[in-house]
């Protein structure tokens, strides 16, 4: 019997039972789906996040005041008060893999501009800083080093942040308060989205001069991190290295003693990231493959039924000429029939599920062929699978028997 | 595997030639929890090729039980059938298949066709198994159902069909591969006898072109169309003897008063 003739049948009596077949394939649909738009949304988030570190610049680094442990108690990150501004001035003098360097320190902000008003990150910051991290301008310019010199209440804004306080005002010129002082807004640096390793708004933002964020704002005068560009990528390792040592030094830390800073490589970052990212799509699929086994047993029932109903119909089959083996062909082919068409449509809702999820966050809608493919041969082994037993049972029945069956 | 062909068939009962069934003492108990049903109690019978054999005998005698023998869809529990000089019982599973779809037809007792499919489908059906073309199959089916005069209900659902037509179905599937030898068991059961003898000038036709013929009746009437009778009587063969004269069916159809009157 030709595979094209099963299938014929095998697709009659599944139309057959529609309601029934339907409610079968569900479990796979949804299996199937849920795995497809959890490695695509996986996927668009991994790639935003590798484009995102790239666009911040391979050769960055990151340096950041680090916890310190008091009598046993750990505090949180920047919690040290050793990094200072002649550590940044000491690893451009003596770190030759390192390019430039931007100081910084962090506080939050409650921020005005007429009746609006919102709560941001503040960054308090040197103008290579935008340099070092190659984040352009779409308006306006950069706060000047003789701004710094004057702790001048001047601010770069971010994209959400002038979204949220100016509309369709141009804030170039404007001036909006900051924890009650008032600032201008020289620039409004472009947008770069949600940041998809950490997952927060990188453009809810705003940045001023390092010595005004000090005196003015925090009166806090150390540093809470130090941005530095290598020479080149392959620099970097060097760089990191060379920085760790010198600040060792400088902090007089004795071997064996814990760091009061860290030293983060940005291509070690988008590696963890990485495979952060992967081991979070992995573990979202494999949770959502469940429910594909869950289909599986489902169309392992239904078949089971079927057997039992049709018994008669295997005994006539039989009696007519069928072997043991077209009898488990016709249901092996009904169960991955069943198995594959709940697949296609898995496949179209995973689709447009991740397809909706990756717009809603604006990253790439990233689906590969491989994936597809992978989920069309999964359904069709769960159906394999599945229907064997069933199959295999309906194959040894004994036609006699079989078409006395009531 | 023995080929044959309805060309190189030879007459009734030639003497010489190897039976094409060779049934010798078969018994056939089923086991009941405690007790024993004796079905068949040593059953031997000799037929030839081109033979027409009715075999008759009251309710529960074991008619259907040696049917299911014979159409190999049933093993004896002792004795030997020979089906032209093979031995069934050293056939696989699979090798038996083959011999119900090639050489046996098989018509059963209550119609056994698949509801939901239509007449045409459920003719169609032996020849999925056959290695023929789909349009060979289709175009057999055709044939056979022409044959049973039920070229105009081809796509008819078996609920849609009267019960004789059921019963033609059931015939023109067993034909479909053009076996050489027909079982019908209880062909004409529920049949006014106008239909009968319809159907066995069928039967008759048939066995004019040389197919060997086994049917089971409760009629009288119906069996001595046949060439030869047999009676079975709680398992045992009571009697088994050539029919003189048997009448022509096709002739007995003018005489009787048509449906219509
Ligand atoms: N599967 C079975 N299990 C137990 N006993 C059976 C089975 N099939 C048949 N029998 C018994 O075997 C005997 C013969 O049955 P069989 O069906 O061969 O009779 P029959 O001659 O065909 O009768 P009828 O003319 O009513 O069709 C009966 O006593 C019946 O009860
Ligand atoms: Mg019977």
């Amino acid at each position: 019997m030709d595979l094209l003739a099963i299938i014929r049948i095998a697709t009659r009596t599944l139309a057959r039972n529609k309601m029934r077949s339907v409610l079968t394939m569900m479990g796979i649909i949804i299996g199937v789906a849920a795995v497809i738009a959890m490695l695509g949304v996986g996927q668009g988030a991994r790639q935003t996040m590798q484009e995102q570190i790239q666009a911040m610049g391979s050769n960055l680094l990151f340096v950041g005041a680090g916890t310190v442990t008091r009598s046993g108690m750990h505090m949180g990150w920047g919690s040290t008060k050793t990094l200072i501004y002649d550590d940044m001035l000491a690893i451009m003098r003596e770190c030759p893999a390192a390019q430039s360097v931007a100081p910084g320190s962090s506080s939050s902000g409650q921020v005005v501009f007429g009746n609006d008003n919102w709560a941001t990150r503040l960054n308090g910051t040197e103008p290579q800083y935008f340099d070092i991290r190659s984040w352009p301008f779409q308006e306006g310019s950069s706060f000047t080093q003789n701004d710094v010199e004057m702790s001048a209440n001047v601010a770069v804004i971010g994209e959400t942040v002038r979204k949220n306080l100016f509309g369709t005002t141009d804030p170039v010129g404007q001036t909006l308060r900051i924890n009650n002082l008032p600032f201008r807004v020289t620039g409004v640096l472009t947008p770069k989205g949600t940041s998809a390793a950490m997952g927060d708004d990188q453009d809810d933002i705003i940045l001023i001069p390092l010595t005004t964020l000090q005196k003015k704002i925090t009166g806090q005068p150390w540093l809470r991190w130090i941005m530095v560009s290598a020479v080149s990528r392959q620099a970097s390792y060097a760089a990191q290295q060379q920085i760790a040592g010198l600040l060792r030094d400088r902090h007089r830390i004795r071997t064996g003693d814990d760091d009061d800073f860290f030293v983060r490589n940005l291509a070690d970052m988008a590696d963890v990231a990485d495979q952060a990212g992967q081991v979070m799509t992995l573990l979202l699929a494999s949770i959502a493959s469940v429910s594909l086994i869950v289909g599986g047993i489902g169309i392992m029932n239904i078949m089971l039924v079927s057997v039992t109903e049709r018994t008669r119909e295997i005994g006539l089959r039989m009696a007519v000429g069928a072997t043991e083996g077209d009898v488990q062909q016709q249901f092996l082919i009904e169960a991955v029939v069943l198995s594959l068409m709940g697949g296609t449509a898995g496949i179209l809702f995973g689709l447009s599920a991740s397809y909706v999820i990756t717009k809603t966050l604006s990253w790439p809608v990233l689906v590969s062929p491989v994936v597809i493919l992978i989920a069309v041969v999964f359904s069709m082994a769960v159906g394999v699978f599945f229907g064997f037993y069933p199959a295999r049972k309906a194959a040894q029945l004994d036609p006699i028997e079989a078409l006395r069956y009531e | 595997m023995v080929t044959t062909s309805q060309t190189e068939t030879t007459n009734t009962g030639m003497k010489g030639a190897q039976p094409v069934i060779l049934v010798q003492e078969v018994h056939k108990y089923y086991e009941l929890g405690e007790t024993r049903v004796h079905a068949l109690r040593g059953v031997s019978i000799e037929i030839a090729r081109g033979e027409f054999v009715a075999i008759m005998g009251a309710s529960g005698g074991g008619k259907s039980t040696f049917m299911n023998i014979l159409g190999c869809l049933d093993k004896p529990s002792a004795g030997r059938y020979l089906l032209e000089g093979i031995e069934v019982s050293s056939l696989s599973i699979k090798e038996l298949a083959t011999i119900r779809n090639h050489k046996l037809g098989f018509v059963f007792q209550g119609f056994n066709l698949l509801s939901r499919t239509t007449a045409l489908e459920n003719v169609e059906l032996p020849t999925l198994y056959a290695r023929i073309s789909k349009a060979e199959g289709e175009k057999r089916s055709r044939e056979a159902l022409a044959l049973v005069g039920l070229a105009d209900r081809i796509s008819h659902f078996p609920s849609q069909l009267s019960g004789g037509q059921q019963q033609r179905v059931a015939i023109a599937r067993a034909l479909v591969n053009r076996p050489s030898i027909l079982l019908a068991d209880e062909p004409t059961g529920n049949l006014d006898s106008r239909t009968s003898v319809e159907i066995m000038d069928i039967f008759q036709k048939l066995n004019d072109d040389g197919l060997t013929v086994v049917l089971v009746t409760h009629e009288p009437d119906i069996a001595q169309y046949a060439k030869r009778g047999i009676q079975f009587r709680d398992g045992k063969i009571r009697r088994d003897e050539r029919t003189e004269n048997q009448p022509r069916a096709s002739e007995v159809i003018k005489h009787l008063p048509s449906l219509e009157d």
